[in-house]
């Protein structure tokens, strides 16, 4: 679905002849969003890697049983909840000749069945089972020395905070906890405080754009201000406003924050540099779908959470989702989000999730303009004679920052990303 | 067919309904948005979803609009706030099946539809596969939706969805 295939993109050079502008952080190269290379490294050192994946929330599979398909970087991986109620993570591949076996987006199953030859393996991911493993009538079969516990599908580390799963290939990686990092840990356990969800739905979209330029646009709150007409208009984030970049250590999490402050007043020079994106005097005919239910330990609302490298936390006063980045090669990224609510909430309150739901989300508000914003992104970086970008804002710092009009942040994932991938 | 009617009134009210689809089109490949809430009485419900929501029940919708307010302000964002590339829509519909007629009236039908889209160097491409959902009320003689639920099947959405269905 992205660009027709005959169309070749971007940067073809081998990776030893990619150099990185000077050294220096304030200039990224194109190719870092086009080059295979680039991509196929990323997989191996950071998808592969010393990472923790978001693939469920533990709402999406309740019960013993409960099965979803799901993605650790570009892979397919199935998410099971055993009869004891312990969850699982394992590749959905059988060990066999291949077949990605689980074909339902999620469910209740006793075990997976492979429809190619019927291998069957548990909820654990373990293989229990191949027909005529003795062969028929003394001819045929496996070798004596078959044992069924050497063929599993690569099973993963798995990790759960609050309701909320994580899956490695790594066995080295460290706890979630210091993954995150305490200021992110705290970030995330104001949306999973550990009551417990609701699922409200699902959306799916394909992006046209790099994976990376989702956590940039998410560490990249001058956007925001001006991108964002209605944000601006309704005064959601606009310059001046109480904000935060909150970033972790590496620089590779980060938490966007910004209060919505109604009194606020919009200078004569705040509304002349935002000019294009405030629409003055512009009114809803429901004003009840901007109201904020106060229900958070917070002093922000809005936080849109980016946890390195697969998942966003998105909590824009009472809607609540969850994305789950999919890189598709360079060119694409697919988006998965799960929108959701909390078991006790009211029916009011359910209903006002859903109306709030509009701002997020493939058509929403907000989300149509980073969704184009990325495809006009990657468009630029196609077939250009210029080949780098620059991130220059605020350059006394990097990383952690009060101020929107910044790309302290951006600077910071990308000195992390630069060690990681040794580019 | 719709089991409470004759076959005569069935055809009639499947004719009235294509009509209405048909001018509902126009205006969409128009991308007339702000004409697009008239569809709709003042406290009709609009939703768009994806087909694995509808078959689990869940309630969440891509586009949710209660009334027609919140209709007006979508297509206000759309207009005046959303930014997107310029794009070219059409809007397909056929398949109408009136199900039932309510003693008050309502009707209850369905039809499939198919939105094709183009960006302006970009090749066509089928956009959006689906099925309304729809229940009718007349008032002062014509139809107007109280009810339309649109269940896309394309689940995967290319990029973004700006407008309505
Ligand atoms: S490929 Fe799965 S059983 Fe043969
Ligand atoms: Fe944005």
């Amino acid at each position: 679905m992205p660009d027709t295939p005959f169309i070749d993109d971007g940067s073809n050079l081998p990776l030893s002849e990619l150099r990185w502008p000077d050294d220096d952080l304030t200039r990224i190269p194109d190719w870092i969003y086009t080059s295979e290379e680039v991509f196929q490294r990323e997989r191996e050192r950071i998808f592969f890697g010393e990472t923790w994946c978001f693939v469920a929330l533990e709402a999406e599979v309740p019960d013993p049983g409960s099965f979803k398909r799901s993605y650790v970087g570009d892979v397919p991986v199935i998410v099971s909840r055993d009869e004891d109620g312990e969850i699982h993570v394992f590749e959905n591949r059988c060990a066999h000749r291949g077949v990605e076996f689980c074909r339902e987006l999620r469910g209740k199953a006793e075990n997976f069945t492979c429809p190619y030859h019927q291998w069957m393996y548990d909820l654990k991911g373990e293989l229990m089972a191949v027909p005529f493993r003795r062969g028929d009538r003394g001819e045929g079969g496996m070798p004596k020395n078959f044992k069924l516990e050497e063929h599993n599908p690569k099973k993963l580390n798995v990790t759960t905070r609050h309701g909320v799963v994580f899956a490695s290939f790594s066995d080295s990686v460290e706890s979630l906890e210091e993954y995150l990092g305490p200021d992110n840990l705290e970030q995330f356990d104001v949306v999973f405080a550990g009551r417990k969800l609701k699922i409200l739905g699902f959306y799916k979209n394909r992006l046209q754009g790099n994976w990376k330029l989702y956590h940039e646009n998410l560490k990249d709150p001058y956007h925001a201000t001006l991108l964002h007409v209605y944000l601006a208009t309704f005064r959601l984030m606009v310059a001046g406003q109480k904000s935060a970049m909150i970033c972790d250590e590496s620089g590779r999490h980060s938490t966007m924050a910004s209060t919505k402050d109604d009194d606020m007043v919009i200078t004569e020079e705040t509304a002349s540099q935002m000019k294009a994106a405030f629409r003055e005097g512009m009114e809803l005919h429901d004003p009840e779908f901007l109201k904020y239910v106060e229900e958070f330990d917070s002093p922000w609302t809005v936080t849109m959470q980016i946890i390195w490298p697969n998942l966003i936390v998105q909590r824009e006063l009472n809607t609540l989702g969850i994305r789950h980045i999919v890189p598709r090669g360079p060119h694409a990224l697919d988006m998965y989000w799960t929108m959701f609510g909390y078991d006790d909430d009211t029916p009011e309150m359910d209903k006002h999730r859903l109306k709030q739901a509009n701002l997020m989300g493939p058509s929403g508000y907000l989300g149509v303009d980073d969704n184009e914003a990325i495809k006009f992104l990657q468009d630029g970086f196609k077939h250009s004679y210029s080949d780098e970008g620059i991130v220059k804002l605020e350059p006394e710092k990097e990383g952690s920052t009060q101020t929107l009009i910044s790309e302290a942040s951006v600077r910071a994932l990308y000195r992390h990303y630069r060690e990681v991938m040794d580019i | 067919m719709a089991t409470n009617l004759s076959p005569d009134e069935a055809r009639a009210l499947r004719f009235d309904i294509e009509e209405f689809n048909t001018e509902y089109a126009r205006i969409l490949d128009a991308q007339d948005i702000n004409a697009w809430p008239d569809f709709f009485t003042g406290d009709g419900f609009y939703r768009i979803t994806g087909r694995e929501n509808y078959d689990a029940g869940l309630t969440i919708g891509l586009v949710w609009c209660e009334g027609r307010p919140m209709m007006q302000d979508r297509a206000a964002a759309v207009k005046t706030t959303m930014v997107h590339a310029p794009r070219y829509l059409r809007h397909y519909n056929s398949n109408v099946r009136v199900i039932d007629v309510d003693a008050d009236g309502t009707i209850h039908s369905e039809s499939n539809y198919l939105v094709v889209e183009t960006l302006m160097e970009e090749e066509t491409r089928i956009f959006q596969a689906g099925l309304y959902i729809d229940e009718f009320v007349r008032e002062d003689g014509a139809l107007l939706l109280k009810a339309r639920d649109c269940i896309y099947d394309s689940l995967l959405i290319p990029n973004d969805m700006v407008y309505p269905v």
